[in-house]
Order: C-alpha cells, then structure tokens, then sequence
C-alpha cells in the first residue's frame, strides 16, 4: 500500500489533531468531546478489524459486534467478581473472543456467499440472546462497571488518560495491521478474495488462512469492546445486536472497503453525522437509510478511495 | 399432557408465522440470488397497514382485502425502485442497501403511527375457544393455522402443477439455464418479489392481534427465517414449511420445558440461569447441527 503526499499530510494532520484534542477540551472546558472521539477511535477499531475480512478478505460477516460484546463483557464479568486489574482483563478480552471468533469461523467457513451472511447474523443472535438471559449479570438491563486499572499511576477514571490509551491502542492496531496486509498472510487472504479457486489449485488451504484472519480480526474487536465497556463503564448485550454490525460495516462502506485508513475517517463520519443530525430530529434514521442506499449505489469507494491515488506529477 | 398439546398447537402457529415469512424469502434468495434483509419489513408494514384498516372498517375481511394490494405494492416499489438494481452487484451491496431500508421503514412507521406499539383486537366472531380433545384453544390462533397450511397447499399446486411454478423450480435450480433459454427472468422476479411480499404481509395481518404491531417486529422474524431457511435449505418451498414447523415447535415447546428439565438434571441455581439462557439458543444450536450434518440443508432446492 503506497501512500501519496497528499494522504500522508491528511494522516498527519489528523494524529496530531487526534493528539492534542485532550488539552483543547480541557481549554474550552467540553470533556464531552474526549468521549465523542474516544467512541469514534474505539469504532474505527472495530471497523478496521471487519475491513480486514470483509474488504480484504472477501467475507460478508454481519456478526461482527459479537467480539465488541464479548470483549466488553470480558471487563464487565471479572468486574462484577470485583477484579479490576486490566492485565488480565485485556488478554481475557482478547483471547475470549478469539476463542468464539474461531468457533464461530469453523461454523461459518463451511458455507459461503448468502449461507455466510445468514449464519454470521444468526451467531450473533445467539449470543445476544445469552447476553439477555444471563439475569446474573444484568440481563438486558445491563451492568455497570469499574474502570479497569493498568497502573495505580495511569488512573483511566481521568478521561485524558483514557483517550490516550484508546488513541494509542489504535495506533498499534493500525500499525499491525499494516504488517498483517503486507505479509505473506495477507496477500493469501486478498488472493483467496480475488479468486479462491486458483489459492487452493497453487496449494493453499484457504478455509485455514480464512479461519485465521476472521478469528486475529475477531479478537481486534474484542480489544475494541474492551475499550468501549471502559469508556461507557457500563456493558449492554446491546453491544451484540446485529444492528450494530450492521454500523460497524456501515463505517466500513463510507470509510472505503479493503483500505486501512478508510475505516478511521467512516467511523468518524458516520458517528460525527449521528451525533449532528440526531440533534435535530429523532428520527434522523429516515434520513439516513435513504442516504445509505445512495451511497452504495452512486459511492461505493469511500471517502479514502475519493483521495486521488498518486501525485499529480509522478502519473 | 394438554399443556404440552397445547404447546405443540403454539408451536405449529408460531410456525406458521415462519413459514408465511421464509416462503417468499427462500424464492428471493434461492432464485434471484439476492440478500433482501428488509423481507421482515414487508412483514411489519402488512401488519400495520392491517391494523390500520381493520381500525377503520372494524372487519378483518376488508382489511384483508386493502391490505393485499397495499403489501403488493410496497412490494414492487421497493422492487423496482432498489432491489433491481442490485441483481447484478455483489452480496455486500445488497446488504447495505436493504439494510438502508430496514432502518428508513422502522423509523418510518414510527414517524406515522408514533412510537407506542398498535393495538389489534382479535375479530369477535373468533374469540371463543374452540374444544379440541377437551382442550379449549383459541379459535383464532387454530385459524392461523388453517390459514397457513391453506397457503402451503396452495403454494404447492402452483409450483408443482403450473407453468410458472415450473419456471419458478427451473430458476431456483439453474437460474442462468432459464435465462439462456429466452424466459422473462424480469417478470419473474417481479412475480416472485410480490408473491413474496404479499406473503409476509399476510404474515403480519395475522400476527396483528397476538403480538405487538411495532416498530422493529419485521427483524425477530427476519432473522427466525433465515435460520429457517438454513436448515430448510435456500430456496426449497417444502424445506420452508418443514423447517418453520420444526423451528416454531422447537421454540415454543423449548421454552416450556428446558428450564423444568434442566432442573432435574443440575444444580437450580445453575439450572435457572442456563435454562431460560439455552431455551432461547435452541433454535440456533438446531441451525448449527443441521448445517454439520446437511450444509445445504434438509431440502436442497438444486437437485444435483
């Protein structure tokens, strides 16, 4: 992935804007801001970690919020049992919905296409309706929770030092992923996208390389939940609806599908227009579902994709 | 033994429902090869569109009758105006599009109707129960049941024993043969789409008086007919009907009884939260081990 001049000043721009957002709130007094955008880096997360099955990988999940569920219930159980310590609840957060990532993936990687689709929605159904009946931990009235504790120092009930850590989380991620796309890995996975067909026929085992992305994306949501569980000390089966795959793949389409900056600007846009919009109706999802459809039919590349893909001067 | 019976007769009606549902969908899916998530709205505005007219008329008859063309309608519009334009484009496209449509039709009817769910009475002449065995059940949920095996007969004369049921089996089993072969595939999608239609909206009039007519009904039932036409088989009208049956009885008769069961087996205080929490997974673990065991489903409409 080659970056031109033009988008390499607008990702500076942006994380130095992303840096200094927390000092600038505190000037004009708006915490509420370190929230909005803590949200948007949280989903951009989320959003990247489907991208990276569903734009690179070629696989329609619409189960995806099921990792962002189980990563924040990771938080929200161990919370109720009264542990706070983060460093074993991130790696529980991780490596729980990397587990169910993998289940899930051997169900759903039998079938494809429209089986696909159908079975990712119907898992994460399930879930949501295990989140419901699980009265002991809030049932679909949800649990409130504690901020989980890395050090005694870096206390994330300060808002600042939650946003540097969802902004610095995000950083790696991205950084990771990056790696994981340029690697022999990822360019089985794109391969197995373009033509599965002639993957297995070179001697590739494409369910495995499959099976693999869809369970590393799966546990990125669920480090994505466990920033969200904190950030709204609060963990809902909510976060497991299919209606909030839907979002997140929403965020996907408007960012720009298979880039990787794009999930960061449609998470933004999306949850920046929700926020605006929601403000002067309540029924801005009639506004919304139509803009949707418009979007897939006239603009499919994405904001990112809208960026012109090399200097003018080295065409 | 009678509640159980009566379970069942639940069960059977709640299938139904299914059926109604993921009979249309399964042809849309099997045949035009398209992801319409907003099948479940079709169902929510057929029953708000029949709540509507039976408040005005006071008969289920007249409401019926307004409520099959208005379902037809939407039907084509949204046919026309979105799905044809997606035939040719891949899966992700119709995801987001129809996902588009679930969210302008929930928040549409909202903006309509208000937020607070409708209120549907059950027609007077059906309130009484009926004696069945012994067993007073309710006469109208013994009608939807009727009503839904009716439509299964139907359905399975048309497709059996007419000409455009043969070109609806040609197309669910080789849809590019029939194209090849000069058959109008637009009009019969657009056929398939209203039957479609019309069918989950009938789905919806019946619902009307026993469960809420609400903003967001249209995706419970989505959802259940997908999970249905998994085990069912895609495109399959007899894997439908099988399927619904077997997910409606496995629900309701689930429901009643896993929690009791379980408590004999294990701990109560283990048992009363996994039971209500494996009652409601049930259907989903029946979906799994179908697709183990059959991946194509109990029926699969290619006949290869």
């Amino acid at each position: 992935m080659k970056l031109n001049r033009i988008k390499v000043w607008l990702l500076v721009t942006v994380s130095g804007l992303l840096l200094v957002t927390p000092p600038i709130a505190l000037v004009l007094d708006e915490p509420f801001y370190l929230t909005v955008i803590g949200r948007i880096m949280i989903f951009a997360i989320a959003a990247l970690s489907l991208d990276l099955i569903l734009g690179f990988g070629g696989m329609i999940s619409l189960g995806h919020a099921a990792y962002l569920g189980i990563g924040a219930y990771a938080v929200g159980i161990l919370s109720f049992y009264g542990i706070n310590n983060a460093w074993l609840q991130l790696p529980v957060a991780i490596f729980g919905s990397a587990i169910v990532a993998f289940i899930i993936g051997i169900i759903c990687l039998r079938t494809s296409g429209i089986y696909f689709i159908m079975i990712t929605l119907a898992m994460t159904q399930l879930l949501y309706f295990l989140g419901i009946s699980l009265e002991t931990y809030g049932g679909d009235d949800g649990l409130p929770i504690d901020r989980s504790i890395f050090f005694e120092a870096f206390d994330l009930g300060d808002e600042t030092n939650l946003y540097y850590l969802i902004f610095a989380f995000l950083v790696i991620i991205t950084l990771f992923s990056w790696r994981l796309i340029n690697s022999r890995f990822g360019v089985v996975i794109r391969g197995a996208q373009e033509n599965e067909m002639r993957m297995h026929a070179i001697g590739f085992s494409t369910f495995r390389y499959k099976l693999l992305a869809f369970t590393i994306a799966g546990s990125m949501c669920g480090l994505s939940g466990f920033l969200y569980a904190n950030l709204n000390e609060f963990v809902t089966p909510e976060y497991m609806h299919w209606f909030r795959s839907g979002e997140i793949m929403i965020m996907v389409l408007v960012g720009g599908m298979g880039t990787l900056f794009g999930p960061l600007f449609g998470a933004a846009a999306y949850l920046l227009f929700e926020e605006i919009i929601s403000g002067w109706t309540e029924h801005w999802m009639v506004i919304f579902g139509p803009l949707l459809v418009l979007l897939v039919l006239f603009a499919k590349k994405g904001l990112w994709g809208f960026l012109p893909d090399r200097d003018q001067n080295d065409a | 033994m009678t509640l159980f019976l009566e379970q069942l007769l639940n069960g059977m009606q709640f299938g139904v429902f299914l059926f109604l549902v993921s009979a249309g969908l399964t042809l849309v899916l099997g045949i035009m090869n398209v992801v319409n998530l907003a099948h479940g709205s079709l169902y929510m505005l057929g029953a708000y569109f029949a709540a509507t007219f039976y408040a005005w008329t006071g008969s289920l008859w007249i409401a019926f009758f307004l409520m099959v063309p208005s379902s037809l309608l939407i039907g084509i519009i949204v046919e026309v105006v979105t799905l044809r334009r997606l035939y040719s484009r891949d899966h992700m496209d119709q995801v987001l599009v129809t996902f588009g449509l679930i969210l302008f039709f929930n928040e549409g009817v909202k903006l309509i109707w208000g937020a607070e769910a409708q209120y549907m009475p059950i027609p007077e002449s059906l309130s009484d129960p009926t004696q069945i065995f012994d067993i007073p059940y309710p006469t109208y949920r013994l009608v939807i049941i009727g009503v839904g095996l009716l439509v299964a007969a139907v359905l399975y004369i048309l497709i059996s024993r007419t000409k455009t049921g043969m070109l609806i089996r040609a197309g669910a089993s080789n849809g590019p043969m029939i194209r090849a072969l000069g058959v109008n595939i637009r009009l019969l999608y657009t056929i398939i789409f209203g039957m479609g239609a019309f069918l989950a909206g009938l789905a919806g009039l019946m619902a009307g008086p026993i469960l809420s007519v609400e903003s967001g009904m249209g995706e419970e039932m989505l959802i259940l007919a997908f999970v249905v036409i998994v085990i069912g088989g895609i495109g399959s009208i007899r894997g439908a009907l099988v399927a619904s049956i077997l997910v409606g009885v496995f629900d309701v008769v689930g429901r009643s009884y896993l929690p009791d069961l379980l408590l004999r087996v294990v701990p109560s205080d283990i048992a009363e939260t996994a039971g209500p929490a494996l009652a409601s997974m049930l259907i989903y673990l029946l979906m799994i081990l179908v697709l183990f065991f059959r991946p194509e489903g109990l029926f699969p409409a290619g006949g290869r």
